[in-house]
């Protein structure tokens, strides 16, 4: 192996690659946007006001809000990837098309990557991270810093993978970097190195998230609200979290042993030494298979809350879904072999798992079925949310039905690592996940910002997201079945190339769905005092964050509430409604809230320092990164203040204004 | 009891039950990891490429000397924390310092071997079976060193700051690091070196 | 921060936290684990000498004491009892316990089969040669 340069590690001009247009001309412009923004931001003073009020935030509000601005900003990078593969692949029978293999295997790589861990993750902890504290009547999580914390080392992993594009390289390997593959000697750059730091920091942060809402679900509730009383999406929440904290250990133990192979020389999954390479399978699914239920989970229990809401109609079945949802989460550590089936684990192993990857679509189906009885006798209203509840129910189970076709192995040896496959996972993924979190998106944004989105521009979105969904994934079940292997850069099969055609099309369609979100938002930030939520509660609904105003206060609830049933702001509010009588004024005291801090951004930044050194081997600059981010938890230990005030008087006005904004609507009838 | 207990005592005692059981949910995190760290070393046990194995190189008499530290600083440190309970500083200082040797002890003699190990030919690069022994014991001797880094910040936060409640809290963290370190250690020496050696 | 009071009457108790209760009394409980504890590893030590159990039950006779070891920890060192104001505590530790076993067992299942229907390294080594 050459030495490294003892001040610069590996890290050569040859790093940026100045052959490779496409790279260089994406750096740029993403480079033109971040100086462009920032210096906006700057040279209209607002960098102190973004300092303080976001980046140094410790408000599971304004943290929510983060991880779902960086989750969009990575969605239109990881699309632009798909674009580019959809394109390749519509181009490249008996033809190079435009990728060259060694960018190709960079692109499905990365758009793997930064769906899943800076897309989907993100997206989903911001929602709970938003809604679930209010949900609970509380003021904030267990451990707020630590919250902030989370947050700055996700957006720290997505950085990292993101520089890859412009100094050096992205790994080759998948989204999952198999062995033998992805060790040193057939993969001496430094791309699997990008990835492998990337997503063992991004993986801490969410591992401290995973315990903090362990905590704060389980530990902090508001007064009275015993676990049977909690709204749906928290139970969701919670199983979803337990699973982060089960599941993500194994993600850092497996990759901490091909970093130990790739950096020290071991053989956990070498080819020679005794290594088991598919040990990495084994170990890597155990955390991939739950993985995807930490994923679709809060979906799940966004559109329980959606569809309760816009049904007026209270859960069906609300035991059950929790039974439902708990068993979820139990049995999806104990399906990861399907990942496999082909490996050659034998035909013992193969069925026990077949057989259990098939019972864990029974609770799903209670769920459907609770959904549906919901909807069925209330008074349906087709706002944008309850369009993406139907859209998911239709395709959720569409591609759950596949996933259980999948998870018959004799089925599997077929399709197994085809497009079929492909089709399957995004059909669930885009169908479950996605249009969950754009439903809770749509749902929430008026309580995080005081106006609502654009109707119209949201259902187009909506119906370009939807047709475009079909269009662009039906053909990929069809060219599973005509034997199309996935990750092909160029192929030589004539009967493939219209589907991919009609592929290319389908995402193009989606494109101008994610195009019409963003018009979306600029139009309806543009036009909010038309589109002004005044009370709080836009959509009549029936869990606590709406008795709050838009936005809550920093502290969310001037006095937290003592629950008494489920869905006790729904009975309350019903009740004040048919007594027309106010309840009496509270007593107001002075509310203690965390001091904003800036150990997470600068524990970040470390991290920053500290993955950029290792992946270039720039030893001092390890050290140093390594010693900054000791220090500032030592930094953070030794704070004598840790909470600032809000005084008494100062929370009762705000109560009051609030309070006043409700009077005009509480009529009898339904709210407008 | 609740009659005599405070306002103030009622959110001081909230706030220990939450950060103790958040530190009790990292801990489970934890030993998932080390969980993987022994299907692992399990799986490749036999894999010695022709090298050397465990009846070969573990040496048992060194394994009963740092369980026996290890378990005596496990003593040592819930002697501590009654201590910090009373309040009582110097009793806290000295069952600390007692629990720092005994850790110290065991990490140079874990490291003594390790170093050993390397110099006959049987570091970590030379099998499966070894690659997987330095991970397992090297990963817990980490999660060692860093609570002795974490036990000397402690003793420190103490003297500046007395026992404070946060401060406290962050001392029962600590204790239960520090437990769960020797239970994970009472399966490691179980599992690696007595099964390892045993005929 | 808030109080947690999801069910008025319920007491609870951090993971960890000693009992409330006389210092003698505290003492003693770490003691009788130490004693314990001691106890059960100089005895796992022992039969791993090999001449006073029957050879292939020293294993299980291992993972036996080390369980109890475990549990004595548990109870004497980190006071983690069945009682009402544990009871998160407790169900936390299950869960953490179910997923080791399904990680460990499963793997070992797993890979066993795996490695029983793969041919040696070393000859799909050569046979790339």
């Amino acid at each position: 192996m050459p030495t490294d340069d003892p001040v610069w590690g590996k890290l050569t001009w040859a790093a940026i690659p100045f052959d490779s247009p496409l790279p260089i001309i994406a750096s740029v412009v993403v480079a033109a946007v971040i100086v462009a923004v920032l210096g906006w931001v700057v040279i209209k003073g607002h960098f102190p006001y973004v300092w303080r009020e976001w980046f140094t935030s410790v408000d599971h509000k304004r943290i929510g809000v983060m991880y779902v601005v960086l989750a969009f900003v990575m969605l239109v990078r990881g699309f632009a990837d798909a674009a580019m593969m959809r394109i390749q692949q519509a181009m490249a029978l008996n033809a190079p098309g435009f990728l060259p293999p060694e960018h190709y295997d960079q692109i499905f790589s990365s758009h793997g990557t930064l769906m899943i861990f800076f897309v989907a993750m993100p997206f989903v902890i911001g929602l709970t991270n938003f809604v679930v504290p209010l949900q609970l009547g509380i003021r904030d999580v267990a451990f707020p810093t630590l919250n902030s914390v989370s947050f700055w080392l996700t957006a720290t992993g997505a950085l990292l993978v993101n520089i890859s594009l412009f100094i050096g390289e992205f790994a080759r390997t998948g989204w999952l970097p198999y062995p033998p593959l992805s060790e040193i000697a057939y993969s001496p750059g430094v791309g699997v190195d990008y990835y492998l730091w990337s997503l063992q920091i991004a993986g801490v942060g969410t591992l401290l998230t995973g315990i903090n809402f362990v905590t704060t679900i389980l530990k902090t509730r508001a007064p009275g609200m015993a676990l049977m009383r909690m709204p749906m999406f928290c139970w969701t929440s919670l199983a979803s979290n337990l699973l982060i904290v089960a599941a993500f250990p194994v993600l850092t133990a497996t990759l901490t042993m091909l970093l130990l192979d790739r950096y020290l020389g071991f053989h956990f999954f070498t080819n020679e030494g005794g290594g088991n390479v598919m040990m990495f399978m084994n170990l890597i699914w155990a955390w991939g298979h739950p993985e995807v239920y930490i994923l679709v989970l809060p979906a799940f229990g966004i559109f329980s809350e959606v569809i309760a809401t816009f049904s007026s109609k209270s859960l069906f079945g609300y035991r059950s879904m929790v039974v439902a949802t708990m068993a979820i989460c139990v049995l999806s550590f104990m399906v990861w072999l399907h990942h496999f089936f082909t490996m050659g684990a034998g035909a013992n192993v193969n069925a026990v798992f077949g057989i259990l990857s098939t019972i864990i679509a029974v609770p799903t189906g209670v769920k459907v079925f609770n959904w549906l009885f919901t909807i069925y006798g209330g008074r349906v209203r087709y706002n944008v949310p309850v369009l993406w509840a139907i859209g998911f129910m239709i395709t959720f189970v569409f591609g759950g039905m596949t996933g259980v076709l999948l998870a018959l192995p004799p089925i599997d040896f077929l399709m197994h690592n085809s497009l079929f496959l492909v089709a399957h996972f995004h059909n669930v993924i885009i169908g479950g996940v996605v249009f969950g979190l754009f439903a809770g998106y749509t749902y929430w944004f008026p309580k995080a910002f005081g106006f609502r989105l654009h109707e119209g521009l949201g259902k187009a979105a909506f119906w370009f997201w939807l047709i475009g969904f079909y269009v662009a994934f039906l053909p990929l079940y069809v060219l599973g079945f005509l034997g199309m292997t996935r990750r092909m850069q160029q192929y030589d099969n004539p009967a493939w190339q219209p589907w991919l055609i009609v592929a290319a099309i389908g995402a193009g369609l989606i494109a101008i769905g994610t195009v019409l979100l963003i018009v979306q938002l600029y139009y309806s930030i543009r036009h909010r005092k038309l589109l002004t939520d005044l009370t709080g509660d836009p959509w009549d609904g029936r869990t606590l964050e709406w008795s709050t105003s838009s936005p809550p206060p920093l502290y969310n609830y001037a006095v937290l509430p003592e629950v008494m049933a489920l869905d006790d702001y729904w009975i309350r509010k019903e009740r004040q409604i048919d007594s027309q009588v106010e309840s009496p004024a509270p007593h107001y005291e002075a509310i203690e809230v965390p001091r904003n801090s800036p150990t997470g951004i600068s524990c970040a930044f470390f991290a920053a320092l500290l993955g950029f050194a290792l992946i270039w081997h720039i030893w001092w600059l390890v050290a140093l990164g390594a010693f900054g981010a000791f220090a500032t938890f030592v930094v953070f230990a030794w704070r004598d203040r840790v909470e600032d005030e809000f005084p008494a008087a100062e929370v009762a006005r705000l109560d009051r204004q609030h309070l006043a904004s409700r009077r005009h609507v509480a009529e009898p009838g339904p709210a407008s | 009891m609740s009659a005599t207990v405070t306002a103030d005592q009622r959110l001081s005692q909230a706030k220990r039950i939450t950060v103790g059981y958040g530190f009790w949910i990292f801990l489970l995190s934890d030993i998932v990891m080390f969980a993987c760290f022994f299907a692992t070393y399990a799986v490749l046990v036999g894999a010695t490429d022709g090298g050397p194995d465990g009846r070969q190189l573990f040496h048992l008499d060194g394994v009963a000397i740092e369980t026996a530290c290890l378990l005596a600083s496990s003593f040592t440190c819930g002697l501590a924390s009654m201590a910090a309970g009373n309040r009582n500083a110097i009793t806290f200082y000295v069952a600390m310092a007692m629990t720092l040797g005994l850790g110290a002890v065991f990490l140079g003699m874990e490291a003594t071997e390790f170093l050993s190990m390397a110099a006959r030919g049987a570091g970590p690069t030379r099998s499966a079976f070894l690659s997987a022994f330095f991970a397992l014991v090297g990963c817990h001797g980490v999660h060692v060193g860093v609570g002795l880094l974490w036990l000397m910040t402690m003793v420190a936060q103490v003297y500046a700051k007395g026992f404070r409640a946060d401060i406290l809290r962050r001392l029962l963290c600590f204790t239960l690091f520090w437990h769960a370190l020797d239970i994970i250690w009472v399966a490691l020496f179980t599992v690696v070196y007595l099964i390892g050696v045993a005929p | 921060m808030i109080e947690p009071d999801p069910l008025p009457g319920v007491a609870e108790v951090a993971p960890g936290e000693p009992p409330a209760e006389s210092s003698e009394q505290g003492i003693l409980g770490y003691v009788v684990g130490l004693v314990l504890a001691s106890g059960l590893t100089a005895v796992s030590f022992y039969i791993t000498r090999g001449n006073l159990f029957w050879s292939p039950s020293i294993s299980t006779a291992l993972i036996v004491l080390a369980i109890a070891q475990m549990g004595i920890h548990l109870v004497f060192f980190l006071h983690i009892t069945s009682g009402p104001d544990g009871t998160n505590t407790v169900l936390a530790l299950a869960f953490g316990v179910l997923i080791v076993f399904l990680i460990i067992a499963g793997s070992l299942w797993i890979m066993a089969n795996l490695n029983h229907n793969m041919l040696p390294m070393d000859r799909i080594m050569n046979m790339q040669r």
